[in-house]
């Protein structure tokens, strides 16, 4: 029989192995699974982890890859900052949502006025729209002590027919002959988010990434609100005798983590989304629960998280057009993984012990 | 707009249907709440019950083993949270996250080439002539089986949790799991029990909302029906009786939204279709604020892992 003994500290050494073990699980798993729809595992693999990097079209894939990487990154650090806290904002697709079409809304608004303000103004309006999201189970978490998770969660139905109403009614192209969707910014210049290095993928979302997973890194590491953050979270009642004011905590981490989620919707609305459209959210708010357990809660982990989360992407859009490998089977993958990388977590908290007989 | 066209005894009988699904799955929640544990996987193995359930009813031509089906598939995937926390001692709120993402993945993989296809009928239960009994025939006596059912499960999870040995032990495991442990109970075992009843009630609820409510099979069909069933736990307080009246609330405000916008309310659709998840979070506002806290009632130990170092 085996039984679990706890660790008296978490082990240094499965506080990195555990990721890599839990891909390597989710990889031989996935690999049965995609045997069972009658795919070669090994080539399904190689499409999905080794083609989009090294492969015959790696020139254009590795820019898709930051695209992607872009937004989980930006949001898996918010809900990080949160989680480590013990505070679950789970909607944050909806935060996504909101911060695209009240930033996109204030590009349109202007149109088709050229200066180059209205890109920043877009994106301080973006940030704002997906903390307003966020403030609403924020306020409600301190005021009434309302469950986060649900009222979050909720938010994104209602942020989704938001995004049906923008994408049909108020910010419909008045010159799309009535087809849904906005106008398009990549042909509003001052409004777009172009790729700053040719065939990179690397537009402003992915710079915002990389300098708010420093930012947060040296917040956790270095500032008296990062150390408050991970003693709530990792103990509650030490946090109250050491003066932590759980409202300031909430409210500081609902919004940082609503703010770059719609920082995130509004990088990719003016730019690889190139437009407000019913269904142009891609569940990356939802992703990147799963970005952030895989980073392990850790900034500069999250980065590789992401990228890692990107090439299941990418990958699985090339297995599905060149294996006809269906796109929920990557979806089916992703959320394996978060169940292996959970799982194995008890390996970094416990020692596992053999013995024989009864206890 | 036109209220007229809405007649009171269809509107009735109609979110008694409505109410199915979450009032199944909240009932399924509330057992494993009261056993301290909190899954809140449950849209991932409703929308798992909804596509077994309707593979199952398709093939054999069968709705009662759909609901079978659906039922086995919930409890199935609820395993895998039981494992997860139970024994790998993992955190619940994330663990239940992943159950979703992984439930709505799993199902729209499974549920390829099953759309378009229409399940085989549920039909009411005849009660003869007692259904045309003016109103009150409409609104009791002309529904399927699974309507009757869902009540009936109120009435049983209620008297279990009140009256029997079952559920004073449910009931301890989920105040005090180290005096449950001491008095001998077997604390993980009780969970999985209750989990696995939870992942049923949950699958069976998808089912019906894909072999009677919808009635075919579309990705994501549940929309969030596992997530306002949450929600209906904390209104109901964890007690049964009020787990009916929120899920008929619920599936009042859904009917009601649906018959306004058949209507042709002056509300735009999209404005309405919002309103049970808006309504949603006012009750749970509601209910979290003042005297009356929900939160007073809610299990002691809900959400701690039990690890027996003994």
């Amino acid at each position: 029989m085996l039984r679990l003994e706890k660790r008296p500290t978490p082990s240094q050494f499965w506080q990195y192995g555990t990721p890599i073990v839990a891909v390597l699980l989710t990889m031989i798993v996935g690999g049965i699974l995609f045997a069972m729809l009658g795919k070669d595992p090994i080539a399904v693999i190689r499409t999905i982890f080794w083609d989009p990097i090294f492969g015959e079209f790696a020139f254009y894939l590795r820019g898709q890859l930051l695209v992607k990487a872009g937004p989980l990154i930006l949001i898996a650090i918010g809900l990080a900052l949160g989680f480590r806290a013990g505070i679950w904002n789970i909607g944050a697709e909806g935060q996504y949502i909101m911060g695209a079409v009240i930033g996109a809304s204030v590009g349109l608004a202007v149109y088709p006025t050229e200066t180059r303000l209205i890109y920043p103004v877009m994106v301080i309006a973006g940030a704002l729209g997906g903390w307003l999201w966020a403030m609403i189970p924020a306020i409600l978490k301190t005021r009434f002590n309302t469950n986060e998770i649900l009222v979050s969660l909720m938010l994104v139905y209602v942020a989704e027919t938001i995004l049906a109403k923008a994408a049909t009614g108020f910010l419909r192209n008045p010159d799309g002959a009535g087809f849904p969707g906005s106008r398009n910014f990549s042909s509003y210049k001052a409004a777009s988010n172009p790729e700053l290095i040719a065939g990179s993928g690397l537009h402003w979302g992915g710079v915002a990434a990389l300098v708010t997973a420093i930012l947060v890194y040296i917040l956790l590491q270095r500032h008296i609100l990062g150390f408050q953050i991970k003693l709530a979270g990792q103990a509650p009642r030490a946090a109250r005798f050491h003066g932590v004011n759980p409202t300031r905590l909430v409210v500081f981490c609902m919004g940082v983590s609503g703010a770059l989620a719609g920082l995130a919707g509004l990088f990719e609305v003016t730019g690889p989304a190139g437009q407000i459209s019913i269904d142009f959210n891609s569940g990356y708010g939802f992703t990147a629960i799963i970005v952030a357990f895989l980073g392990r809660l850790n900034p500069i982990g999250i980065v590789f998280a992401g990228l890692l989360m990107a090439l299941t992407y990418v990958g699985g859009e090339m297995a599905a057009t060149n294996l006809g490998l269906p796109s929920a089977a990557i979806q089916v993958f992703q959320g394996m993984l978060l169940f292996f990388l959970l799982g194995v977590d008890v390996l970094s908290n416990y020692r596992i012990r053999m013995f024989m007989g009864a206890k | 707009m036109d209220f007229g066209s809405i007649n009171p005894a269809v509107l009735i009988a109609s979110l008694m249907v409505a109410a199915v699904p979450i009032m199944l799955a909240a009932l399924g929640e509330l057992i494993v709440e009261k056993s301290g544990v909190l899954n809140l996987g449950v849209e991932g193995m409703m929308i798992i019950g909804a596509i077994a359930g309707f593979i199952v009813a398709v093939n054999t031509g069968s709705p009662v083993i759909g609901f079978i089906g659906g039922a086995v598939a919930g409890a199935a995937l609820s395993l895998v949270f039981a494992f997860l926390t139970q024994f790998l001692l993992t955190n619940q709120v994330a663990t239940g996250l992943a159950l979703t993402l992984f439930g709505l993945g799993l199902s729209s993989l499974a549920g390829q080439g099953y759309n378009g296809i229409k399940p085989p009928p549920t039909n009411a239960v005849p009660f003869g002539p007692l259904a045309d009994i003016p109103f009150l025939g409409r609104v009791l006596f002309a529904h399927d089986w699974m309507v009757y059912f869902s009540i009936l499960m109120v009435a049983v999870t209620w008297y279990v949790l009140k009256s029997t040995r079952l559920g004073l032990i449910i009931r301890a495991v989920g105040e005090n799991h180290e005096a449950a442990h001491s008095l001998g109970y077997k604390v993980t075992r009780v969970r999985i029990g209750c989990i696995m009843f939870g992942g049923a009630m949950a699958g069976m609820g998808g089912a019906y909302i894909s072999l009677v409510r919808v009635p075919q099979w579309v990705d994501g069909i549940t929309s969030g029906a596992g997530w306002i069933a949450l929600a209906i736990v904390v209104f109901a307080s964890w007690r049964p009786w009020r787990v009916l009246i929120g899920a008929y609330l619920f599936g009042g405000i859904t009917v009601l939204q649906l018959n306004l916008q058949a209507a042709g309310s002056a509300i735009p659709v999209e404005y309405l279709s919002m309103a049970p998840y808006l309504v949603t979070i006012l009750v749970l506002v509601i209910m979290s604020s003042g005297r009356g806290k929900a939160s007073l009632n809610a299990p002691a130990s809900l959400g701690q892992n039990f690890h027996a170092s003994h």
